[in-house]
């Protein structure tokens, strides 16, 4: 990458508030339901019908706007947003366009090894639209289904200031943004399923200029990883037409993740005219403080407060801290499994390691892990209790990952159980020495190293189940004796 | 007197004594319909089986409500469950609701009988029902003039005793007007005391349900009903409804009313000036005290108001699209043809007009030299009234600038037309509640006086007109559209 050139990023955000009901209707809000089964007049904006404002979505909103450190408004309000399309019954969406419920926030990020304050502009709330169902390709299929389930899904578009400066700032960012609003418990923040979905506007521009470059927006980013790439590509793609002599014009692209490349999708000369007005079906929305302090009340520990207390608490290194508070499911599991141990490094340890590298393995949620926190915490107080080993563990812990069966249960089963008997010891010590008349000379001649060899036996005679502190002492005092 | 000519108390009295059932009120009603419909086409729906079963089961019934039995209509914008609601477009020709508008479902609740659904101009938007896409609806007082509009078949239907009352819709003037054009009582609450749920938008933020009725005790009755809060309209406000029957009382002494000096001028006709005026006479003569006074914006609501309303239609009109409902032109090649042949087809000159109007109205770089000036004189407009209502309890003035005129004279001519509302318009504007009730004739055409009243003081509206007619006979007046 040439580094003539600044690249400038700010995203565009839009998250599915997962409220028990669409924003103007009393439909069911959940994904994945049968075609136009979550549906009604006012949703499929049949003609009469008004929207009401479902009151937990400016909860959720409030929410995610304190997490975010933004300004509550005082006063709001909905505007109409007209286009026509198919899956948008109204051909307007509502949305707010000059007075959003939140502005002025920012959130930290960490890239590159140091840290970021990125601003937040503003977020506001709006309708999601419907969907457009082809058989097969969108342009094989001679005609389009609609399906109007996600039209009125209450959706917060989060804008951030122009403050991101490389795609792993915005990777950075998107990971932050949707930690924070994991834990503000406002959204399941699925870019698979599209309740987080990103745009990104781009541009470049020389080192030491303060105008911006030209932008161009890029769509359909699916995940982090398209937001990664495809703001390479693009940074990629401009700097090399900035060199060629060529300027960029602003235009919206897309994404295209089998090509791995952005394509042009139109021009500013084609862009909409979305001719927003006040919607008058609905009065201005007020927000007394009231309400603000009534939801910063109901606020969950946010992940920063959360690294802290694990740091100063359990004394965990900020790498450590870190990694658990990514999601509020991790937090979760470190905080209920550290009721039944104290240890908090030692549970930490484990879930960084064994618990994390199962999951990825696997593929799943530490939500669907049938590892329960106190089950955990159960079979690290059987190595404390020298019943089992920590080699011993690591197999006790993938069975308890594979089955979901308790610690205790498994040593049973499996007759795992470390020999910590010291009598019992005694004897199978006895008799490796015995075996071993010359290796103990050679200890007794000065050659300290012997004992490896001698532990290895006992180990070996006891199919690895011996307790090796133990072992160590019991040989110590046999040898010297 | 027949059972059709009597008003909706005189038949509730009819039916509580048992000198009448709903069955022959039903039947009085169907069969005065045959006689004058083929001149008046008030009606674009009609569901005579419906309503006679309806009728049958309510007179087997012991207990009554306010309305039980009694027959009336809905202007065809309001949606009622299981039967025809077009709008008078093309592109709702064939559209039935599954769901009644709160104010279809109250009256249905209180035990009306829906006869059935009224002409009007296409989605509301006219003042004389010759923009209806079906067919021109006749003043009963006579069939060479337009009933006025939007709500023509409402007004008609009443002025011709097809039906004892009615509800109709007003952005502009659309219940006023044609209540003057047609001698009968009009009335258009404040904007959010009647729930516009299920009502399809014309202009949103202007549109109010009202009532038509043969005299105020009806209106009254009817009022009672059909206001009130309701959950399922954001702009329905919650404020305490009183028992409108309260206001009829003949009494108005120390009433003070105010009439505008701009209302009174230049391109009003002179017969309606003077018959205003005489009403105004009347009002002292009852004890009101009434002067002069001043609503120096008032040039400007009507420029104002043709911003406002088609910005707003235009986004309200573009669900109509084929999608979901209603006509689609199934010829079309692809999704953006299939928006406009079916738009082309099923809309009329004058709701393109006014489509257009409000597109451009809102385009990028024209909103704030249109749609937010507009909001900005719509504000000034608020305050003129105000300002008034701080030494008045009630505004008096004409209706209309003229008595109905004759089909085809203004088409072709919207400025002409669109003049017709000069007087009502700035009323939906400040979002005051408004009356037009008989005061008079000119050349044997009925003259309409307008009462505009405070924000929710519709009693205020109900006790003057209630004292002025019960002082006058102006409301005994019938057409006989029968006998031409």
């Amino acid at each position: 990458m040439s580094k003539d050139f600044e690249t400038v990023i700010g995203l565009e955000v839009h998250v599915e508030l997962k409220t028990r009901s669409k924003i103007f209707c009393s439909c069911t809000n959940e994904f994945g339901a049968k075609p136009n089964t979550n549906v009604c007049p006012i949703c499929s904006g049949f003609p009469g019908m008004l929207p009401v404002l479902n009151e937990q979505v400016v909860d959720y909103a409030i929410k995610a706007g304190l997490a975010l450190n933004c300004e509550i408004a005082e006063y709001c309000k909905f505007d109409r947003k007209n286009y026509f399309y198919p899956d948008l019954p109204k051909a307007y969406q509502i949305s707010q366009y000059d007075l959003p419920i939140c502005k002025q926030g920012y959130l930290d990020i960490e890239a590159n090894g140091e840290n970021k304050r990125i601003g937040i502009t503003r977020a506001h709330l709006e309708e999601d639209a419907g969907k457009l169902v082809h058989q097969g390709t969108i342009s094989s299929s001679t005609f389009s289904l609609v399906d109007l389930n996600r039209s009125g899904v209450p959706l917060l578009e989060i804008v951030s200031e122009p403050d991101l400066r490389s795609s792993q700032e915005a990777r950075a960012y998107m990971e932050k943004l949707r930690s924070l609003l994991l834990f503000a418990g406002v959204s399941d923040c699925k870019m698979e399923e599209g309740s987080l979905r990103c745009d990104a506007n781009v541009s470049v521009r020389p080192y030491g200029q303060e105008e911006m470059g030209t932008r161009a927006e890029i769509k359909n980013l699916n995940s982090f990883k398209a937001v990664e790439k495809a703001i390479d590509y693009e940074v990629r793609r401009q700097i090399e037409a900035l060199e060629d002599g060529e300027e960029i014009i602003q235009e919206t692209r897309t994404w295209e993740e089998e090509r791995q490349i952005t394509r042009s999708m139109r021009s500013k000369e084609e862009a909409h005219d979305y001719r927003y007005f006040p919607e008058p079906d609905l009065p201005p929305l007020r927000i007394s403080r009231e309400w603000v302090e009534r939801i910063l009340q109901s606020l969950p520990e946010m992940p920063e407060k959360a690294r802290e207390r694990l740091m100063e608490e359990y004394g965990l290194s900020e790498y450590d801290a870190n990694l658990l508070t990514l999601t509020p499911d991790y937090l979760a599991f470190f905080d209920e499994c550290s009721l039944y141990y104290k240890d908090g490094k030692i549970i930490s340890n484990w879930m960084m390691g064994e618990l994390t590298k199962l999951l990825n393995q696997k593929n799943m949620d530490i939500a669907e892990c049938r590892i329960k926190p106190a089950a955990l915490a159960e079979m690290l107080k059987l190595i404390d209790e020298g019943r089992i080993s920590g080699k011993m563990a690591k197999d006790v812990f993938e069975t308890m990952f594979e089955t979901g069966a308790g610690p205790e249960k498994i040593i049973k089963e499996k007759g795992m159980e470390q020999i910590s008997d010291e009598g019992t010891l005694g004897m199978i010590i006895q008799e490796v020495i015995d075996k071993n008349p010359g290796v103990v000379d050679d200890y007794r001649n000065g050659k300290k190293k012997a004992t490896g060899f001698l532990v290895g036996q006992v180990m070996q005679a006891t199919k690895g189940q011996a307790n090796p502190a133990l072992v160590n002492k019991i040989l110590a005092e046999k040898l010297t004796s | 007197m027949d059972l059709y000519e009597l008003t909706l108390h005189e038949l509730q009295e009819k039916l509580h004594n048992k000198q009448a059932s709903s069955e022959e009120i039903v039947k009085a009603v169907f069969s005065r319909i045959k006689d004058v419909e083929t001149k008046i086409q008030a009606f674009i729906t009609l569901d005579e089986e419906g309503a006679l079963d309806k009728a049958r089961k309510y007179d087997v019934q012991d207990h009554f409500s306010s309305l039980t039995g009694i027959p009336y209509g809905l202007k065809d914008i309001i949606c009622s469950q299981g039967m025809k609601t077009t709008c008078a477009s093309k592109i709702l020709e064939n559209f039935v609701p599954f769901y009644d508008a709160t104010v279809a479902s109250r009256l249905k609740e209180a035990g009306g009988v829906l006869v059935g659904k009224l002409n009007m101009d296409e989605f509301a938007m006219g003042s004389s029902t010759e923009q209806s896409a079906f067919f021109p609806t006749r003043n009963p007082w006579d069939l060479d003039r337009v009933p006025g509009g939007s709500s023509g078949g409402s007004a008609a239907a009443v002025a011709a005793c097809e039906i004892p009352f009615a509800l109709g819709t007003d952005t502009g003037g659309s219940i006023r007007q044609p209540a003057s054009f047609c001698g009968v009582v009009g009335l258009k609450p404040t904007y959010g005391r009647v729930s516009r749920y299920g009502v399809v938008a014309y202009a949103s933020s202007l549109d109010q349900v009202g009532v038509f009725s043969r005299d105020i005790r009806d209106c009254a009755l009817v009022l009672n009903i059909i206001a009130g809060k309701d959950p399922l309209d954001s702009t329905c406000v919650d404020i305490e409804k009183p028992d409108y029957t309260e206001f009829l009382k003949d009494d108005i002494k120390g009433l003070k009313i105010a009439f505008p000096r701009e209302y009174f001028q230049e391109g009003i006709a002179q017969g309606i000036k003077d018959t205003v005026k005489k009403a105004l006479l009347k009002y002292e003569e009852l004890g009101a005290i009434v002067e002069e006074v001043s609503l120096p914006h008032s040039e400007y609501a009507l420029p104002a108001y043709y911003l406002v309303a088609p910005a707003e239609a235009s986004a309200n009109l573009a669900r109509f699209d084929g999608v979901r409902y209603g006509r689609r032109d199934f010829e079309a090649e692809n999704v953006i043809q299939m928006f406009s042949s079916t738009r082309a087809a099923g809309f009329g000159d004058e709701v393109k007009m006014r489509i257009m109007l409000g597109t451009y109205a809102l385009s990028s770089g024209y909103y704030d030299a249109y749609y937010l000036k507009a909001l900005k004189v719509r504000r000034l407009i608020k305050n003129d009234f105000d300002k008034v209502f701080e030494d008045f309890d009630l505004i008096v003035s004409p209706t209309t600038p003229t008595t109905a005129f004759k089909l085809g004279e203004q088409t072709g001519d919207p400025l002409t037309l669109y003049m017709n509302d000069i007087l009502t318009v700035p009323i939906n504007m400040a979002g005051l509640p408004g009356m037009s009730i008989p005061c008079g004739f000119v050349d044997a055409l009925p003259v309409g006086m307008q009462l505009i009243g405070k924000p929710f003081d519709e009693g205020t509206l109900i006790r003057a007109a209630y004292a002025f007619e019960q002082n006058t006979d102006y409301h005994t007046a019938k057409p006989d559209p029968g006998v031409m």
